[in-house]
């Protein structure tokens, strides 16, 4: 091995170790921040009697769930059972790899260690652990593969509550996967690129990509609650008909690896979510984060921190407020909504930004995105009319369903024939 | 519809999706910062403070309690009322006379796991004896500590009830 390969292997596998801690201990904690938030949104104090405030909860949580009984159902599936957690547990995990979570940081190192030898490095480090450039597409594919954990735990359970469970998360997982692919499709309009230090690239020069896509965030984020089985599509384990969904069998730390499953893709959905159109780790209103230095790590760091947390703060905030989907209302939703309005904002945004460029000859980023923002905040406003007067969304209080109720007499007809 | 049943008009064409959910998510916003109404129950038995009353009501049954006369003996005179009363059956009573021919138990118990703090005892009891509390704090590390004794009985200090008074139905 050159002394430049072990350099980057050593700084990987720092990288590696230091996303898979704060990952891991990001997940403890929102755990913990859920059961806070709840409990405030519910005028209650929440945990506050492990450790100072309630602040070792997690750690208690976890002893507990590893020191549990280990049930098996008598007629398990045994090896797909065991498999399942593990199919869910480590796609959740790996979507964290790509993320670049802070700006780049300047490593320079030559040193020599006794048994491994000489260790060169120098240059730009990406804060990710594997900048790729597939980017988002990568997330997409492996975060697609956690349902195959979720339908592989139904299925093995031999419980008809888990196998439901399975069967709704597999069917809507699928369908919202499809919006959340096309709802993305506008920034590699806009980018034309889809790894993740471009599109921050590109914001850091125009605007943030919630603003001139606003159709497409707004899709992205309601993908993103159906993605990762959150209230108020968390119907994979609608407790009130499930018991507990695709989970019910789990015990002990194979039911905490599904619980951190969940916990991560919240994660990662919320840092994909800011780097896709929150600017990533960009600091806002300034172009000093985009020299490199330490300094400047550490800042853009702080600031994806905040943004993931505000972005989780508001996952929660949804779960704890609208109640859950009915599963055809979610269905509908999906496929009757998300996807064409997806497939029309991908037209909408490749016109308009053909139009900026060609027509009115824009040529500065900033003056494209204003115009973008412009159009999209008319669309939005529109959409917000149309949706909240129930004119597109299926389901009970739709006018076709009102129409049907309608049509129907109000009182029983008598029969004639009788009669006569 | 005879009886009173009120039929709610569901808005049909204006309901919305976006406003109710917005106007759910500003409510539940503001409740963040409210007070929690928690009561923080091994520090904090009871309150009464802005945010209302919270104690125990004289009235509650609860595990019972012997009064004892000035020489600290039960006032108990054994006359078999509150075992012949006990729906539950858990009071068991055996009799006893001293030399001057006063009544006493010889053997008192509760089975407090058989009660089912009806509070007939303590209404039918001619000498105030047998009071159920006002109480509720009764684990027990085993099983026979559930039934209470006459010396047991008697050492509880825990208030008394106030049973239901037919004369003063509103209990003022």
């Amino acid at each position: 091995m050159t002394p430049e390969l072990k350099g980057f292997l050593l700084v990987s596998v720092v990288k590696m170790l230091v996303v898979f801690t704060i990952t891991m201990l990001g997940v403890a904690y929102m755990t913990f921040m859920e059961r806070k938030v709840s409990a405030w949104m519910q005028n209650r104090l929440g945990p506050n009697r492990v450790g100072p405030g309630g602040w070792f909860q997690p750690v208690a949580d976890g002893i507990k769930n590893l020191l549990k009984e280990e049930t098996l159902p008598r007629s398990a599936s045994l090896g797909l059972f065991f498999l399942a957690p593990c199919m869910s547990f480590i796609p959740a995990l790996c979507v964290g790899a790509v993320i670049p979570w802070a700006a780049p940081l300047p490593i320079r190192f030559d040193f020599t260690l006794p048994v491994l030898g000489r260790f060169v490095h120098s240059g730009l480090v990406p804060m990710a652990v594997a900048d790729v450039s597939v980017g988002f597409l990568f997330v997409l594919a492996i975060s697609s593969l956690g349902v195959y954990g979720i339908a592989l735990a139904g299925w093995s359970s031999n419980s008809k509550y888990a196998l439901l469970g399975g069967l709704r998360a597999a069917a809507q997982m699928i369908s919202y996967e499809v919006a959340m692919g096309m709802s993305l499709v506008p920034i590699i309009l806009l980018t034309g690129n889809v790894s993740f230090s471009s599109i921050i690239g590109a914001q850091q020069d125009g605007l943030w990509y919630a603003l001139p896509l606003m159709v497409s965030a707004f899709v992205f984020l309601v993908a993103g609650f159906a993605e990762t089985n959150r209230a108020p599509f968390d119907l994979p384990e609608a407790e009130s008909e499930l018991v507990a969904g695709y989970h019910t069998e789990y015990s002990a730390f194979k039911f905490s690896m599904f619980f951190i499953a969940e916990y991560a893709n919240v994660l990662t959905f919320s840092a994909m979510f800011a780097t896709l159109f929150l600017g990533g780790w960009d600091v806002p209103f300034t172009h000093w984060d985009e020299t490199p230095g330490l300094l400047q790590t550490v800042a853009t760091g702080v600031v994806m921190a905040l943004k993931c947390t505000a972005l989780i703060f508001f996952v929660m905030w949804i779960r704890w407020t609208l109640p859950r989907f009915r599963y055809d209302q979610l269905m509908a939703l999906g496929w009757k909504f998300m996807l064409p309005l997806a497939l029309v904002n991908i037209m909408g945004v490749a016109i308009a930004s053909w139009v900026a460029r060609e027509v009115l000859h824009l040529g500065s980023p900033l003056a494209q995105a204003l115009l973008l923002t412009a159009l999209s905040a008319a669309v939005t406003a529109l959409l917000f009319v149309v949706v909240d007067r129930g004119l597109l969304i299926g389901g009970v209080g739709s006018l076709d369903f009102m129409a049907s109720r309608r049509a129907r007499p109000a009182r029983p007809v008598p029969i004639s024939r009788e009669a006569a | 519809m005879a009886i009173g049943v009120k039929v709610m008009r569901r808005p049909e064409r204006e309901n919305s999706y976006l406003r109710a959910a917005l106007k759910g998510m500003a409510l539940t916003f503001r409740h963040m910062f409210r007070e929690p109404w928690t009561m923080e129950y091994p520090e904090e038995r009871s309150h009464d403070d802005a945010r209302g009353t919270w104690a125990i009501a004289p009235r509650w049954r609860g595990t019972h309690r012997m009064l004892t006369d000035e020489q600290g003996r039960a006032k108990c005179v054994a006359c078999g009322l509150c075992p012949q009363i006990c729906p539950a059956n858990c009071i068991k009573l055996v009799p006893g006379e001293d030399e001057e021919g006063n009544r006493y138990p010889l053997i008192y118990e509760i089975d407090e796991f058989r009660c089912v703090f009806c509070g007939y005892c303590q209404e039918v009891c001619p000498e105030e004896a047998i009071h159920v509390g006002v109480h509720y704090e009764n684990a027990e590390f085993s099983r026979d500590r559930f039934v209470y004794d006459l010396e047991r009985l008697c050492s509880q200090t825990h208030a008394v009830s106030t049973l239901w008074d037919p004369t003063d139905a509103a209990g003022e």
